[in-house]
């Protein structure tokens, strides 16, 4: 099991190849389908992302009505793929180091991974109360406005468990899956 | 007044207020349903997991995930929160009597689908598709989704299905025959393309999965059919042999594709393949497959005539 701990920097995920088990602690920023568009369609983060990670997430969230804080009551991943017309630029200009979601990414942004320093972090899909578990602290709401699972939440982590299945290096082990189960698939159909 | 009939007329008012109108207690009642779909797996699916987690080698990603998804689910039912975030298009199967009023009960699955919302057992997971507006309550234009039948029994029984995006995203379609993937119009070619669906899907639908099949039926009911098959529990019988017998050949020839859970390579791909058919016309022949992510999340009960839970069914 490796460590990734908070402040992120470009040298330190580049040291991770593809079937790392890591567990990260620090800071997440939860980022879908509507944020990645509008980033691509022009605008700025309302967060500074350099040396960030981002988090393909759309929580679970509660407020507590005493004291308006927010809680994040569920938070797996949603399927990255989705972000595969964006995050490459997204990486390339605003500098973020770590890709967490499912199912994994294609060439352009496994490219930019190799290019810029960044990697695809998997969790488990569907693991909601095992992650949100690892959430210590809801730290900021941003980009409310587009609903509250595609807002962006700036989330506090500790020991929050991923597997690299794209690294720095131009691997990714959704290639070799596929490939191997194409050849397997070939001998069964 | 004596004391004992003070004490009396408090015990009377006391049963009073904890009498609940009818409405009241199917709202209880949905809600519960709602959140026990949520959070907790339900034993059939538990048992095949459980099984496929012994299959895989110590040390690997695909234990390490497989570990997780125990972890996951031991601690969705302990802190009764949604086991994943995506709580899903939400789908409700009412089985009644003749005579049931079928738009009040409508307005009741509504108000507990609001209300089950509000507690946290759904994520607010209804989007406009045309303004992009989230509401919030997980109500709109087709949701909850909701379908009545009626049945001789005298009860009423509510089946739920909990059905995310991630796994609804790779569910597929195909028109026979499929020369690309040399699929005629039988039972070898329906093989063929369920076979195909599971490795297009790979990681991206939350596996280890579980399939509901259609054979036949026009685009819409084949598609139907297909998920209805998710309400099968996993170690039930075909009463159709051939099909049984081409679901366990399914399973088992899909769990060599070395996908495994998440896609992190593996040897469990696919927990079960529930088949069933449906007439066509000549001209077409649809075979619609309907990938649910190992939360499978389903669940179902019979209220009693006093609109409490009598029995859950899974």
């Amino acid at each position: 099991m490796k460590r990734l701990t908070y402040p992120f920097t470009a040298e330190a995920v580049r040291e991770f190849k593809v079937g790392d088990m890591v567990l990260i602690t620090g800071k997440l920023f939860t980022g879908r389908d509507a944020v990645h568009k509008h980033i691509h369609d022009g605008n700025r983060p309302p967060v500074d992302l350099k040396n960030q990670i981002i988090y393909h997430c759309g929580p679970v969230t509660l407020k507590d009505k005493k004291t308006g804080k927010w809680k994040v009551t569920a938070a797996g991943p949603t399927t990255s793929i989705r972000e595969e017309p964006y995050q490459h630029e997204v990486i390339r200009d605003y500098g973020i180091v770590g890709v967490i979601g499912k199912g994994g990414m294609g060439q352009k942004t496994l490219d930019a991974c190799k290019q810029y320093g960044c990697v695809y972090l998997h969790a488990v899909g569907g693991a909601a109360q095992v992650l949100a578990e690892k959430i210590t602290s809801v730290d900021g709401l941003y980009w409310d406005e587009f609903g509250l699972p595609e807002a962006i939440w700036e989330l506090s982590v500790v020991d929050f468990p991923v597997v690299v299945t794209m690294d720095a290096h131009g691997n990714s082990l959704h290639k070799e899956v596929e490939e191997h189960s194409k050849e397997v698939l070939k001998t069964v159909i | 007044m004596t004391k004992k009939v003070a004490a009396k007329k408090v015990a009377k008012k006391k049963i009073l207020a904890k009498k609940k109108s009818p409405k009241d207690q199917t709202i209880d009642s949905l809600i519960e349903l709602i959140r026990i779909t949520s959070t907790v797996v339900p034993e059939d699916v538990q048992r095949v997991l459980r099984d496929s987690m012994k299959n895989e080698v110590k040390d690997t990603t695909a234990s390490y995930a497989m570990g997780i998804i125990k972890d996951n689910i031991d601690l969705a039912k302990i802190k009764s929160q949604p086991l994943c975030q995506d709580t899903g298009t939400v789908i409700f199967f009412v089985y009644h009597p003749p005579g049931f009023r079928q738009n009040d009960f409508k307005d009741l699955i509504k108000k507990s689908v609001t209300k089950a919302t509000q507690a946290g057992y759904l994520r607010q997971n209804s989007v406009n598709s045309l303004t992009g507006e989230n509401a919030g309550t997980n109500l709109g234009e087709g949701h909850p989704s909701i379908h009545f039948y009626e049945h001789k029994g005298k009860e009423i029984e509510v089946k739920l299905v909990l059905k995310g995006g991630g796994c609804e995203n790779v569910s597929a379609q195909y028109s026979l025959p499929d020369t690309t993937l040399g699929a005629g119009r039988d039972l070898e070619g329906v093989r063929k393309v369920v076979i195909d669906s599971v490795h297009k899907a790979q990681g991206k639908g939350c596996g280890p999965g579980a399939l509901g099949v259609c054979v036949g039926g026009d685009r819409a009911d084949s598609a139907y059919y297909a998920k209805k098959q998710l309400l099968r529990k996993l170690d039930d019988k075909n009463p159709h042999s051939e099909l049984n017998k081409l679901e366990k050949e399914i399973v088992e020839t899909c769990n060599k594709l070395g996908i495994g859970p998440m896609g992190f390579g593996g040897k469990t791909t696919l927990l079960s393949c529930k088949i069933t058919s449906a007439n066509r016309v000549p001209a077409s022949f649809f075979v619609s497959i309907s990938y649910m992510c190992w939360a499978f999340r389903r669940q179902g009960i019979v209220l009693d005539k006093n609109l409490k839970i009598k029995k859950w069914l899974y």
